[in-house]
């Protein structure tokens, strides 16, 4: 019943929340919805002890992927998203034979390098990647209506309705496989690969399988970014956003699911509208980077460490009325 | 009838040193089996050759007569030999239950789709009550919603072999199980693993612990620098004049 009351409120706040902010920061919004799919996706890849440099290049395959489908191959922009992120995952299934016989830090800097190489592939191959000026004029969604409303796509509250049931949907899906015991046999290849290997664990299988899951969904958020701006190249998947991702993940913290979500929320919040607000425009970098130390000092296990302390007050009162 | 678990001139060279050298022996169904031998005899490296963790320089290890060695670690466990590990190798961020349902890996198989679907629930609730099962075999039951890294070390050796029991396996590697344990824990796990073993499941032990290993095996084979020693019951080996020189140090061993 609560649970209800808080997920009818969620909706509405979902459906509520572009009216009455202006039309940059509806932009930012699209954005916001599509980072969380990415950073979300960016978890289930660390659930297996694995952090990869590379996550957000494979996202860029995603865009890249879709962008050319519908391009070159004329197939619908919808289907094309959703074979964009077939299409991350079958690279990153690829990139795990040479990638998996590395482990923690030298899978690091190997995913580094695996995405550096796919970088330098789309600035090298004018056709069809078109080179360091990337693919412009990529399909835009096409308008559709479901009776009570018009998706218009010009209209970025149209696109950030429709970039968040995606992404609601990749969440859940997400969701199920981390709460689903093959989530559990990710955690056990983490805590301890050689027990799991003992017990029947594949770890190989296990470990490409999950970088394949997380590659896939960033794949479909690079999709949904592709439609979105119509424009990409291989800067817009350069390691500064990596780094943005990481700091997301770190800041949030990655014990749990929502804990990547809240600091994608968090600093984009901070770093979009009170820094740009406030007119710190040029130090935002700085004050990002500082935000990392910080949190890494003062919080190391993530703003999900304050909600999980708040929900544990109020479950403790809860406990002992049952008590009584 | 064929052997059920037969090593053959199984051997392992590290470099320049012959850890395990032409060693041989039979463990028969429904036994409990102790490997023993001084510190450096090669106990734990034949240990990690039959459960796939390395890979033999030489021969063989059988398994009701199919060569599993060189076979990885999960294809041997497939097989049905499991592991556990010296010292308290366990999931310690995960909770005892969760532990156990990791145990159940091989006979609740996750599917993924059915389980973004939701069409594995029965398999889930198998895997539970297996994971349970093997809880309640172990006395650990009550500890369900523990963390395992918090239980206690006894406990946690439990629950090592509680992993190991819940994969339903047919060859149990126990890596020196009482380590660290204070006589009534002792006493409690070599009740445990009798229990394991009428249970139908077969067990080969590495222990240093003499007083559990004569107490608990059925047979034993003592190895010393590598090589097969002797073999026998708990009272031949106890008397076995090659077993006393290479514990005590005979003179031909002092270098």
């Amino acid at each position: 019943m609560l649970r209800a009351g808080i997920w009818i409120l969620a909706l509405a706040a979902f459906l509520a929340l572009p009216h009455g902010l202006s039309f940059s920061q509806q932009e930012i919004l699209v954005f916001l919805v599509i980072n969380i799919l990415l950073v979300a996706s960016y978890r289930l890849l660390t659930l297996t002890g694995e952090w990869s440099l590379g996550h957000v290049v494979i996202m860029g395959v995603g865009a890249y992927a879709s962008a050319l489908y519908t391009k070159e191959l004329g197939i619908a922009v919808p289907l094309s998203m959703l074979l964009g992120g077939l299409t991350a995952a079958l690279v990153a299934v690829v990139l795990s034979f040479p990638l998996f016989r590395m482990k923690g830090f030298y899978f690091l800097i190997g995913s580094f390098a695996a995405g550096e190489i796919i970088r330098l592939l789309w600035k090298r191959f004018r056709e069809p990647f078109g080179g360091a000026k990337g693919i412009k004029g990529i399909d835009p969604m096409p308008d559709f209506s479901v009776g009570f409303y018009r998706f218009d796509f010009f209209e970025p509250v149209s696109y950030y309705y429709f970039a968040g049931i995606v992404v609601g949907v990749c969440l859940w899906v997400l969701w199920r496989i981390e709460k689903s015991p093959v989530g559990l046999t990710f955690h056990a290849v983490h805590w301890q690969d050689k027990l799991a290997e003992a017990s029947g664990v594949n770890l190989r299988a296990y470990r490409t399988l999950a970088f394949a899951i997380a590659s896939g969904f960033a794949g479909i958020s690079g999709a949904l970014l592709a439609h979105y701006v119509g424009t990409i190249n291989p800067n817009s998947f350069d390691v500064e956003v990596m780094v943005f991702v990481l700091t997301w993940a770190i800041v949030g913290g990655t014990a749990t699911f929502y804990g990547p979500i809240l600091g994608c929320i968090a600093l984009t919040v901070l770093n979009e509208i009170v820094l740009r607000e406030l007119g710190f425009e040029q130090m935002r970098p700085l004050i990002y980077g500082a935000i990392l130390i910080a949190s890494i000092l003062f919080l190391p296990d993530g703003l999900e460490s304050l909600v999980q302390k708040l929900l544990r007050r109020k479950a403790a009162p809860a406990k002992e009325r049952v008590a009584e | 009838m064929t052997t059920f678990l037969e090593i053959r001139d199984l051997t392992m060279r590290f470099g320049g040193l012959m850890a395990v050298d032409h060693l041989s022996f039979t463990v028969e169904h429904g036994q409990i089996h102790g490997l023993i031998g001084p510190n450096g005899a090669g106990k734990t490296t034949t240990f990690n050759m039959i459960s796939g963790f390395y890979k033999p320089t030489s021969g063989q290890v059988l398994l009701r007569g199919e060569d599993i060695s060189g076979l990885k670690t999960h294809e041997v466990a497939r097989r049905g030999v499991v592991r556990t590990f010296q010292h308290s190798t366990l999931f310690a961020e995960l909770t005892v239950l969760e532990n156990a349902l990791v145990g159940t890996h091989m006979p609740f198989r996750p599917n993924i789709f059915a389980a973004i679907v939701g069409w594995d629930k029965e398999d889930r609730i198998g895997a539970e009550a297996r994971a349970r099962e093997a809880l309640e075999f172990f006395g650990l039951d009550h500890l369900a919603g523990e963390r395992a890294g918090d239980l206690s070390h006894g406990h946690q050796r439990a629950l090592g072999m509680a992993v190991a029991y819940a994969s339903h396996p047919d060859v149990v590697l126990l890596d020196e199980p009482f380590t660290g344990m204070n006589p009534e824990e002792t006493r409690r796990m070599m009740g445990l693993m009798r229990n394991l073993r009428d249970s139908g499941i077969t067990i080969l032990l590495v222990e240093h612990d003499m007083q559990a290993i004569m107490g608990l095996c059925d047979t034993i084979t003592c190895m010393s620098f590598g090589k097969f020693l002797a073999e026998g019951g708990p009272k031949e080996i106890r008397n076995h004049p090659a077993v006393i020189e290479a514990y005590l140090g005979g003179a031909r061993h002092v270098a």
